[in-house]
């Protein structure tokens, strides 16, 4: 089935190792499936993949505008648009956190063509988690290790074999003309009791953050000890899947000019530096209480649900063990004892 | 084999946003660090069709050096043919200090909240600007000036650092014109300055003392602009002088890059001030954190 997409699209899998910055469809964290590769079989970690899905939508840079500043250029200073990929690309190995994820940063982008483009382009095939690790909370976030949304084709393991549950058009048109067997009625049942017999007790918890007022949370007592603590070392936005907030600057190389946008971080002080030297966010309890308020606060004030999907990513990389599980405990805690 | 997926059809069929192609027609220098642009649209038709109300602001982008937001300070009724007050500060800036008349540009927008003066028509007005927050005050001032007899009584008190550091001097005896009552106050004086020194609080402590408290809780409208540690210092006056807390307007200034709600970076709480902003009154900011 793989060798067959990988004949008419660009297929990635997760990467194991770090490679180089080499080809431009390079993305990081994952690689590109090699036609001529005669295995194509690739590792899945359990739980999710190194890097999230969010660098197929958000590339890193994405080119927004295109110009010449060559003199006597009758196009001098003219914006144009960029050159952009058409190709269809498979993402093999999406675990369905970050499938959600994509419908999550979908809210705020639904009229960026850019990111438009980039969901039309990608196809999303998913494994269902048979094993969870230890920071993994989806099910807190209202997700499930089983869930199919957001992605094209979900794939689940059975007995003896993948079961393919078809999500989309997209996912449709992938499988259209492989010679696959229907799945037995046994397979889709167990599927659908393993799925109901999950559920989601603590997600009604979290939602009494979104009815609580702002003041309470802001004025919790916990974010001087986590501003303390943290480094503002920005790791936890860049391997985060729902964190879109980007950065764009003007890029000119001999004559040659591009407007490009790529991925900035709320857990650094020029962030919000205003050219005049004031910053309202200048201290670091400011910036910490901003980005988690902005996952479990503002981003459901604005848009409804919470900007978070329990991958677990940033629960593993923070190098001084911040935990958006405790901050969440601490705030339920907070907004109960009120 | 499989092609279907060729059928879907690219975002590209849909128009590409471009931003309005736009000229630097004049340059006035204004102080030794903010100039006057005034910038034209290059369509007519664009021009014409480019309505914007008092406060909002547009992203002027200079190709190769980058795209930032700026206040308009032209009146409303000129459409396309916008004036942007600019002190050399930053890396853009500072570029555009240099460049002169005929430097094409590009703007969008506009984006944002305005100040409503529409709906204070029959109102006293109360504009407070301290520095460089004249310059998105000019535009309400001019929309006002404009329909000078649908307004109670305006007035316009202005602080600045230095008496040479005074924005749109030119233009103050014209406004007197129109009766309104302008007070300027400077921090330091220099010398030939023959008005008062000190902060601008001063002088709307002495306007309150003056008995214009029943006048403010009858009906009037403060717009203030300017410096972040301004905001607080002049608004807690006004509300001691019972001026309705959501008739207080203040444009507020945060770090943008796309203007759309989609950067993140201007966020104050949930509100984006690019979007919810840069107007906003004070009962939302009181309810707002970090705001000011």
């Amino acid at each position: 089935m793989i060798e067959e997409w990988n004949k008419v699209h660009v297929v990635y899998v997760p990467a194991m190792e770090k490679q180089a910055a080499a080809s431009p469809d390079w993305a990081p964290g994952w690689c590109r499936l090699d036609s001529s590769s005669i295995a194509l079989t690739f590792p899945l970690p359990i739980g999710p993949t190194p890097a999230s899905v969010k660098t197929f939508f958000f590339p890193q840079p994405e080119t927004l505008l295109t110009y010449t500043l060559e003199n006597n250029h009758p196009d001098k200073g003219l914006m144009r648009e960029p050159e952009r990929s058409r190709d269809m690309q498979v993402v093999l190995g999406v675990r369905p956190c970050d499938a959600r994820s994509v419908l999550l940063n979908n809210l705020p982008y639904q009229e960026d063509q850019f990111f438009q483009a980039n969901r039309q382009r990608t196809a999303l095939v998913g494994f269902s988690c048979d094993q969870t690790l230890s920071t993994c909370f989806c099910t807190r976030m209202g997700g499930s290790p089983l869930d199919s949304e957001g992605l094209d084709l979900a794939l689940s393991r059975t007995e003896d074999g993948f079961l393919i549950e078809v999500c989309s058009e997209k996912g449709e048109a992938l499988v259209a003309d492989l010679e696959l067997a229907p799945a037995p009625e046994s397979d889709i049942s167990a599927l659908a009791a393993r799925r109901n017999a999950g559920g989601n007790p603590s997600a009604t918890e979290l939602d009494s953050l979104k009815g609580s007022e702002l003041g309470t949370l802001y004025d919790a007592p916990l974010w001087q000890s986590l501003g303390e603590a943290c480094i503002n070392c920005g790791a936890c936005t860049f391997i985060c899947p729902t964190c879109y907030c980007f950065d764009i600057q003007d890029e000119v190389v001999r004559g040659q000019g591009r407007r490009i946008r790529y991925w900035d971080s709320c857990m650094f002080p020029l962030y919000s530096l205003h050219t005049s030297g004031h910053n309202p966010r200048g201290q670091k309890v400011q910036r910490t209480r901003n980005r988690f308020l902005h996952k479990l606060k503002y981003f459901p004030d604005r848009f409804g649900p919470f900007s978070c999907v329990g991958c677990g990513r940033c629960v593993q990389d923070c190098p001084v063990n911040i935990d958006i599980r405790e901050v969440m405990d601490d705030l339920i805690h907070l907004t109960a004892v009120e | 084999m499989n092609t279907n997926l060729e059928c879907v059809q690219p975002v590209s069929g849909e128009e590409f946003e471009y931003s309005y192609k736009a000229e630097i027609t004049n340059v006035y220098p204004l102080t030794r660090m903010e100039k006057l642009y005034q910038i034209q649209l290059v369509d007519p038709m664009e021009r014409e069709r480019f309505i914007f109300r008092p406060g909002q602001f547009v992203m002027l982008e200079l190709p190769g050096i980058g795209e930032a937001p700026f206040s308009i300070t032209s009146s409303p009724v000129r459409h396309g043919d916008l004036e942007l007050c600019i002190r050399a500060v930053g890396n853009m800036t500072k570029f555009l200090d240099r460049v002169g008349r005929g430097t094409r540009v590009g703007i969008s927008g506009p984006f944002g909240t305005h100040f409503p003066v529409e709906k204070m028509e029959g109102e006293d007005i109360l504009l407070i600007a301290g520095g460089l927050g004249i310059a998105p005050l000019r535009s309400p001032i001019l929309a006002v000036l404009e329909t000078r007899s649908r307004y109670g009584q305006v007035d316009i008190i202005y602080g600045a650092r230095r008496p040479s550091e005074l924005l749109f001097d030119y233009e103050y005896a014209m406004w007197r014109q129109f009766d309104v009552g302008l007070d300027i106050i400077v921090d330091q004086a220099e010398p030939g300055w023959q008005g008062p020194v000190g902060l601008i609080t001063e002088i709307l402590k002495e306007r309150i003392a003056k008995g214009q408290t029943d006048r403010f809780r009858e009906g009037t409208s403060a717009i203030v602009c300017g410096p972040p540690v301004m905001f607080r210092f002049v608004c807690d006056l006004l509300i001691a002088a019972q001026v309705p807390v959501e008739k207080i307007f203040v444009s507020l200034e945060r770090r943008m890059h796309c203007g759309r709600g989609k950067c993140c970076r201007c966020n104050i709480g949930s509100t984006y001030t690019c979007l919810d902003g840069p107007v906003f009154d004070y009962w939302s900011v009181l309810n707002l954190k970090e705001a000011i």
